[in-house]
């Protein structure tokens, strides 16, 4: 209990400090956790619609498959990625090991079926609504797919929130693949695991704290978007 | 709408080159043990390196097990860890290009104030383990292939006991660093052995204290490897040779007996006269 | 593949008609919903569809609409078989208007901007004679019932149909709408656009209809000019229902 109270007051003071290496791995996992969502976003989106509105032999299955990639451990991803980027691996001349480049890669392969299986899912809702319509205008599929992934943009936004929120939070994966070096990968759950594992309990609450933080202050931001979404009638 | 994708290009590449941009600077990859890291070590001796040199050291502080099948993998160009059989090994089989010993501290006992084997105040680690055994007390290992680990089956062999027999009972292995493996420790009353630099540093101590120190067999040697360039031909051989120097030299061997936590000296530095 | 609704596609196709029906039929859920029907649309103007719920007129317009396949039976329009390019010189509009999640603008752009040219200026066209300038950039969806309906017309329109099929468009709206749609499909009839107008109410039925299909459990019963049809319907079930009376 000791740790608790004072993990708030010295996460209090990190942040009014404005603690130089706080704001290094912050910046860091902002950094790494959003170009990762970004990439899966940029794959998953098209693939989720295409999935959506497509027919063809096979789909239920891949459909199944992509929903249950959803839960892919971190630490089977981050293992993976690594035998890939490691010198002895077949990627290893990109150099990418243990850089944030490596952590971006790990974290889109781990977000990527979850914006891709939810697309699908409100893609297929918005679909069986504009469906008719569409085809009495004889839109062809590749414009179905952009309209639909455009007009969903605010559902879609969530998505990505849900994308983001799995990234941030998770340490299986960069911890293996970013190897957790000081002002080069570490970012806020590497940080943590480390002061865990340095029996430093109370500023890796703290560190948590400032984490459950941002994670909620985004959460609140996409919340705001979507009630204004809401009210002219774009969501 | 056409302008906004070309902005949202812009920023997307942006974004990638700041994160995927490397330190331009020079830089190595020492795979290592975490108790030079966790105790700060590294953190006080990068900085005064990267002075003298301009080079950066990127730390991947894994446990020995980990680092030595990395450095295997060709994923670092220094091999800095503290098991010595293993790490002549490494060189043996040509992975490594020569070993040096680099400074030395020592395993010590820890343990909860009921102290169940009734071990506090021994000097012989060997007869500590016996009794543990023998009543079956907790006792909390790495389990993990590190260094630490290593040491403790090397003294296990020697009382003569196989303590996987109970393992899940009394025997606790965690499979993980020695911080984590601390951390269990402490939470579950489990005697452990750790060096003692780790121990120093450690700040989830409870109320357990050092209970058998001084046994010659529980000292602890740290050793550095040139990963060979000619197995990995990635090694930036001559930063790394630079470290190694730098580490084994007067300067370095210095700095690392000035290394102190709490007025206690953590590391003994042993580097063979140049 | 050039595109059918280019301009210079436009011009070579003057007219979809006749629109033959042979032998129609569908089934749906082991039931039969259309039962043989065989009508030769040829005049141009605006045919209204009528008959009592059930009588399966929706059907007939979206199987002529090519948006569902006939059980047996054929469709033709200008002596072809229903095809793509047939269809694109078609436009449907909804009971229910099926707006997307944006402006008022740029719902019509979204069917505007492919087919090239000034957009913006047609579309600005197109709003003006729909009565919706002032609504240009409100959200599509957040427009009245009777708005919305305004605007599914006018994108309907924007296409530049030949055949212009509406089903039950009225149904849902304000008076002061309904008679701004009705206004605006004569416009278009003038133009020479063939119109296809499923109705229930026999008022506006009586306003705008050239000729009349009268269909009845799947069937069609009659098929006559209005003044025929509302002065002396030669069915009962037709009698029956001009006279507001429930036929079975």
């Amino acid at each position: 209990m000791q740790d608790f109270s004072s993990a708030f007051g010295l996460a209090f003071s990190l942040i009014i400090h404005a603690d130089a290496d706080l704001i290094e791995i912050i910046g860091l996992s902002l950094r790494v956790s959003l170009s990762a969502v970004l990439f899966a976003a940029l794959i998953g989106f098209p693939l989720g619609a295409a999935l959506a509105v497509t027919r063809f032999p096979g789909q239920q299955v891949l459909t199944v498959m992509l929903n249950s990639l959803m839960g892919l451990p971190p630490v089977v991803v981050g293992l993976l990625v690594y035998m890939a980027l490691s010198r002895a691996g077949p990627l290893g001349w990109l150099n990418l090991l243990y850089t944030p480049g490596a952590m971006v890669v790990a974290q889109a392969i781990l977000v990527t079926p979850i914006i891709a299986a939810l697309t699908r899912q409100i893609i297929e809702d918005m679909h069986k609504e504009y469906d008719e319509q569409f085809r009495s205008l004889c839109i062809p599929t590749h414009r179905v797919i952009t309209a639909l992934i455009w007009d969903a943009r605010y559902s879609l936004l969530t998505v990505t929130l849900a994308g983001f929120g799995r990234a941030i939070a998770e340490v299986g994966a960069v911890i293996i693949v970013g190897g957790n070096i000081d002002h080069l990968t570490r970012v806020m759950t590497t940080a943590i695991a480390l002061e865990t594992s340095k029996g430093d309990l109370a500023l890796a609450l703290a560190l948590g704290f400032i984490l459950l933080v941002l994670a909620l202050s985004i959460n609140a931001g996409v919340y705001g978007l979507r009630s204004s979404a809401k009210r002219l009638a774009y969501a | 709408m056409k302008s906004l994708t070309r902005k949202f290009l812009i920023a997307v590449s942006l974004a990638i080159l700041g994160v995927t941009s490397a330190i331009a600077a020079e830089s190595i990859v020492v795979q290592s043990t975490t108790s030079t890291q966790n105790s700060g070590l590294y953190g006080y001796l990068l900085p005064m390196f990267k002075k003298d040199t301009g080079i950066t050291v990127n730390v991947v502080a894994v446990g020995t097990g980990q680092a030595i099948k990395n450095a295997k993998n060709c994923d670092g160009d220094v091999l800095f860890v503290h098991a010595k059989p293993s790490e002549e090994k490494f060189v043996a089989e040509g992975y490594g290009v020569s070993r040096s010993d680099v400074m030395y501290n020592d395993f010590i006992f820890v343990g909860p104030p009921a102290d169940p084997a009734g071990i506090a105040g021994g000097k012989n680690a060997v007869e500590a383990l016996e009794k543990i055994a023998a009543s079956k007390a907790k006792f909390a290992s790495r389990g993990d292939n590190s260094g630490t680990h290593k040491k403790e089956k090397a003294l296990w062999k020697q009382a003569g006991i196989d303590p996987t027999a109970g393992s899940g009972g009394w025997y606790l292995e965690t499979g993980s660093g020695m911080g984590a493996t601390l951390n269990a420790a402490v939470g579950s009353g489990a005697y452990t052995m750790t060096d003692r630099a780790t121990w120093i540093s450690f700040k989830n101590k409870g109320d357990y204290s050092i209970q058998v120190e001084g046994d010659d067999i529980l000292f602890n040697q740290y050793g550095i490897i040139l990963v060979n360039p000619d197995k990995c031909p990635a090694v930036k051989v001559e930063p790394a040779n630079k470290f190694i120097d730098w580490v084994l030299s007067k300067r370095g061997q210095a700095a690392i007996a000035s290394y102190k936590l709490g007025g206690q000296q953590l590391f003994f530095p042993n580097a063979p006269m140049m | 593949m050039p595109d059918a609704c280019s301009p210079a596609v436009t011009s070579r196709v003057e007219s979809l008609l006749p629109l033959e029906v042979v032998g129609l039929s569908y089934f749906a859920g082991g039931e039969k919903l259309l039962d043989d029907i065989n009508l030769t649309i040829e005049s141009a103007g605006i045919s209204v569809i009528m008959g009592p719920n059930g009588a399966g007129k929706s059907l007939f317009l979206r199987l002529v609409h090519g948006m569902l396949t006939p059980g047996c039976g054929e469709i033709r329009w200008r002596r072809k078989s229903l095809d793509l390019a047939v269809r694109r010189h078609q436009a449907l509009v909804f009971q229910k208007p099926v707006l997307m999640r944006r402006s008022v603008a740029a719902n019509l752009d979204f069917v505007l901007k492919p087919r090239g040219g000034d957009y913006r200026q047609r579309r600005d066209q197109l709003l003006r004679q729909a009565g919706l300038s002032a609504q240009r950039d409100r959200p599509a969806r957040l427009l009245s019932g009777g708005e919305q309906q305004k605007l599914a017309l006018a994108r309907a329109l924007s296409t530049e149909p030949l055949v212009l099929m509406l089903d039950e468009p009225c149904a849902s709206i304000d008076a002061a709408s309904t008679l701004q749609i009705e206004d605006r499909l004569l416009q278009v009839r003038k133009r020479g656009v063939k119109i296809l107008l499923v109705t229930h109410d026999i008022g506006q039925a009586r306003r705008l209809a050239d000729d009349v299909v009268f269909m009845h459990n799947g069937r069609v019963l009659e098929y006559s000019t209005a003044p025929e049809f509302f002065e002396a319907p030669s069915s009962p079930e037709a009698k029956a229902y001009l006279e507001g009376r429930i036929v079975i």
